[in-house]
């Protein structure tokens, strides 16, 4: 069937089940919007910036585990749009984002909005396309969406020419693709699964090490399953928030940096660390030398390129970690296992000897762990919880009760402050049902504050707990550390009225500096269905704790000093 | 002692490389951002395409770490395009070099020289000859060293081919 290059476009995203993108109108992209102004397939969410529309399209992914689509005009259209496929690219996030591109006569000679999208895009996509043939462009959207949810998902980004997308051409999606370069191994090697087995059969203090990748491959049952059927703690990392569940007996925490004390000695101490779908990145090892000293390691991954990248495991497995977990537990089920209680009642001993806490004086700022907990207790398993980075985010991670996988939505591996809002926009698109709670701080907040607007504008409300402590708090909590004190360009004391600057845009705005207000204000922003924001006055030197301190070994932990 | 010494294992050798890749549009750009996004040396790269195919081969002499090899590998392995990476143990390599010399010099002795790593005279101006050799690398190295006392006025290296034996 004969159509343009922009009709392709919309075709292609209808035969993928897409049902929103996100997106930014612009001069090379018009061709493609006006298609999108005759469909009715999916819904078109303007943002008010790109970058929100990709971090948007991202946070919708994270929800839904669908791939998330953004399209963007070329040249600043593109370039806004980098820091959020860089962010989805550290995450290993499925999504798929189109810019459009001067015509291909114009490039290559400074033409208006002219940039080498591809060529800045290159080590921050998992892909790319820069589609100059009308012949190509249905086989490059099949693959594009293809490769950004397959083997190790990741962002792929097509660019496409307004010449291109103005052409005619024949559309025909359903041919098969053709990729005889990229084969990703998706079940794991039956020989090597045994002999992980094994080595955790001979091993007394085996311990599992959850990361993101568990979340990706939805496997948390198999996980939980296999943790039950064995005996085995675990522990997870930052991206794996919400795999075991935190009420899970097994479950002793997350490590790394601001690990508990007791899953990063438990890390320390283990004779056999399994590692499923994570990526031993600096912030969970710590020190290398001393990291997993006596332990066998056995480092479950999809990625050939992670495994032996930081250290060298004795039992690799590549694979898709559910396919792998499914084949670990038929073998664990004909296995008999050493007996762990004895290992896992030391962790539960170190749990309850030195517990993540904090101290709360009388009649002094709130403190941000306590805004946490309390969220969790109102709010439980209703609430999918998305951050900024800092501060506000370590403390979510270490004292919101997460209980399924999903309910985590952060910029781990990229740290991208200004994430949180557009992308809790997405979460709440992509889970209508649940509530979007966006941790944030008062540094964070302002780098997107501009989509609050296309959250009240399209009705996806989000409650923005800002976590206001007047500084750039994890800059300067590193300051007070390890710069003697010398607070440079942290302190953040003149700063906007948060609730006039969310209601100027439809929103609902709180500042609260006590328990009752903040009980008071957060049951009110959910009950009204609108985008809030609630303005936490904190405790403005509390630190996050503990903390290993970059380039320590996990076992040499700051811990929080004072009374239990 | 521990599970990791071998991690820290710096000793750096020389690999040779070869990678086939699709044809297709910046993808000699994929593998040598590869090469600086990740720190890894070059020490050189061959491109052509591959005789009636759609592929093309790269010949990349790198130097690393066992453990940096490795990630080259897989790196190399990852990218979209690649269809095989082949780390050669056993390769007949080839270096070619292109040698002007000043026509003043004494002629009979660079025609001995050249031939002594096969290699010819090919081309003779009137102020100056071009040489060629082809050679296993490292004595294409040690042509060039010992031809410096001709005073050559340009040098050209084709970068390394290799094959399996």
């Amino acid at each position: 069937m004969k159509m343009t290059g922009s009709k392709m476009v919309i075709e292609s995203l209808r035969k993928e089940g897409v049902e929103v993108v996100f997106g930014y109108p612009g001069g090379a992209i018009m061709n493609v919007y006006d298609e999108i102004y005759k469909q009715n397939h999916f819904q078109h969410i303007l943002t008010k910036h790109e970058q929100g529309a990709v971090h948007a399209a991202d946070g919708y992914a994270r929800a839904t585990g669908k791939v998330g689509v953004a399209i963007v005009t070329s040249g600043p259209g593109f370039t806004n749009a980098v820091t959020g496929l860089a962010t989805a690219y550290m995450d290993s996030i499925p999504m798929v984002v189109i810019s459009g591109q001067v015509p291909t006569a114009i490039i290559g000679t400074d033409g208006f909005q002219e940039i080498d999208a591809v060529g800045i895009s290159r080590p921050c996509t998992k892909h790319n396309y820069l589609v100059d043939k009308i012949e190509d462009l249905p086989k490059v959207l099949k693959e594009a969406f293809y490769l950004a949810s397959s083997g190790r998902p990741g962002p792929v980004h097509v660019d496409i020419p307004k010449d291109v997308t103005a052409e005619l051409g024949d559309f025909d999606y359903d041919k098969d693709i053709d990729l005889p370069t990229y084969k990703p191994t998706t079940k794991g090697n039956n020989r090597q699964v045994k002999k992980a087995i094994e080595a955790i059969c001979s091993s007394e203090k085996p311990l599992l090490y959850v990361g993101g990748g568990a979340t990706l491959s939805n496997c948390s049952d198999e996980i939980r399953e296999f943790a039950k059927l064995t005996g085995i703690p675990a522990v997870e990392t930052l991206m794996a928030r919400g795999v075991m569940g935190d009420d899970n007996e097994l479950f002793f925490g997350m490590l790394g940096m601001h690990g508990e004390y007791a899953a990063n000695m438990a890390m320390h101490d283990t004779d056999c660390i399994i590692s499923l779908g994570a990526r031993f990145d600096d912030r969970v090892t710590g020190r290398l030398d001393e990291f997993g000293k006596n332990a066998k390691i056995i480092h479950v991954d999809i990625d050939p390129a992670s495994i032996g990248k930081i250290v060298t495991p004795h039992f690799p497995i590549v694979g898709d970690l559910k396919i792998v977990m499914n084949s670990l537990l038929d073998s664990a089920k004909e296995t008999k296992f050493n007996d762990y209680s004895s290992w896992v009642s030391k962790i539960r001993e170190n749990r309850q000897k030195e517990p993540l806490r904090y101290i709360e004086e009388e009649d002094k700022a709130l403190k941000p762990q306590w805004v946490v907990e309390r969220t969790g207790e109102i709010l439980g398993p209703d609430a999918i919880i998305t951050t900024d980075v800092g501060q506000h985010q370590m403390w979510a991670a270490q004292f919101y009760p997460f209980s399924f996988p999903r309910q985590w939505v952060t910029s781990g591996g990229l740290g991208t402050m200004g994430y949180g809002l557009p992308a809790a926009m997405g979460v709440k698109r992509g889970a209508p049902d649940k509530v979007s709670i966006n941790f944030t701080g008062d540094g964070s907040i302002m780098m997107n504050v501009q989509e609050i607007m296309t959250c009240t504008q399209y009705n996806l409300p989000v409650v923005n707990i800002i976590l206001n402590n007047n500084y750039l708090g994890m800059v300067r909590q590193w300051q007070t550390l390890f710069y003697e004190n010398r607070l440079s360009e942290t302190n953040l004391e003149i700063q906007p009225n948060f609730q006039q600057l969310c209601e100027s845009m439809g929103g609902v705005g709180y500042k609260v500096t006590t328990k009752e207000e903040f009980d008071t204000a957060l049951k009110d922003a959910v009950a009204s269905n609108k985008t809030a924001f609630i303005e936490v006055m904190v405790d403005r030197m509390e630190h996050v704790l503990p903390m290993v301190p970059n380039g320590h070994a996990l076992n040499e932990m700051h811990l929080l000093e004072g009374d239990k | 002692m521990n599970n990791f010494n071998h991690f820290y294992d710096t000793v750096e050798k020389r690999e040779v490389i070869s990678v086939i890749v699709k044809n297709e549009d910046s993808v000699l750009s994929r593998i040598s951002n590869l090469f600086s996004a990740r720190g890894y040396n070059i020490d050189s790269l061959t491109v052509a395409p591959v005789p009636d195919s759609e592929y093309s081969r790269f010949t990349i002499v790198t130097i690393g770490s066992a453990r940096t090899i490795d990630q080259i590998v897989k790196q190399l392995n990852k990218l979209v395009p690649v269809l095989k990476v082949i780390e050669h143990k056993n390769a007949i390599e080839k270096d070619t070099v292109l040698i002007k010399i000043p026509i003043d010099q004494n002629l009979s002795d660079v025609d001995v020289l050249a031939r002594a790593y096969n290699g010819a005279i090919q081309n003779v101006t009137d102020d100056a000859i071009v040489i060629s050799a082809t050679d296993d690398p490292k004595r294409i190295a040690n042509f060039i060293k010992v031809i410096q006392k001709f005073n050559p006025l340009e040098i050209v290296r084709s970068g390394v081919v290799a094959i399996a034996r």
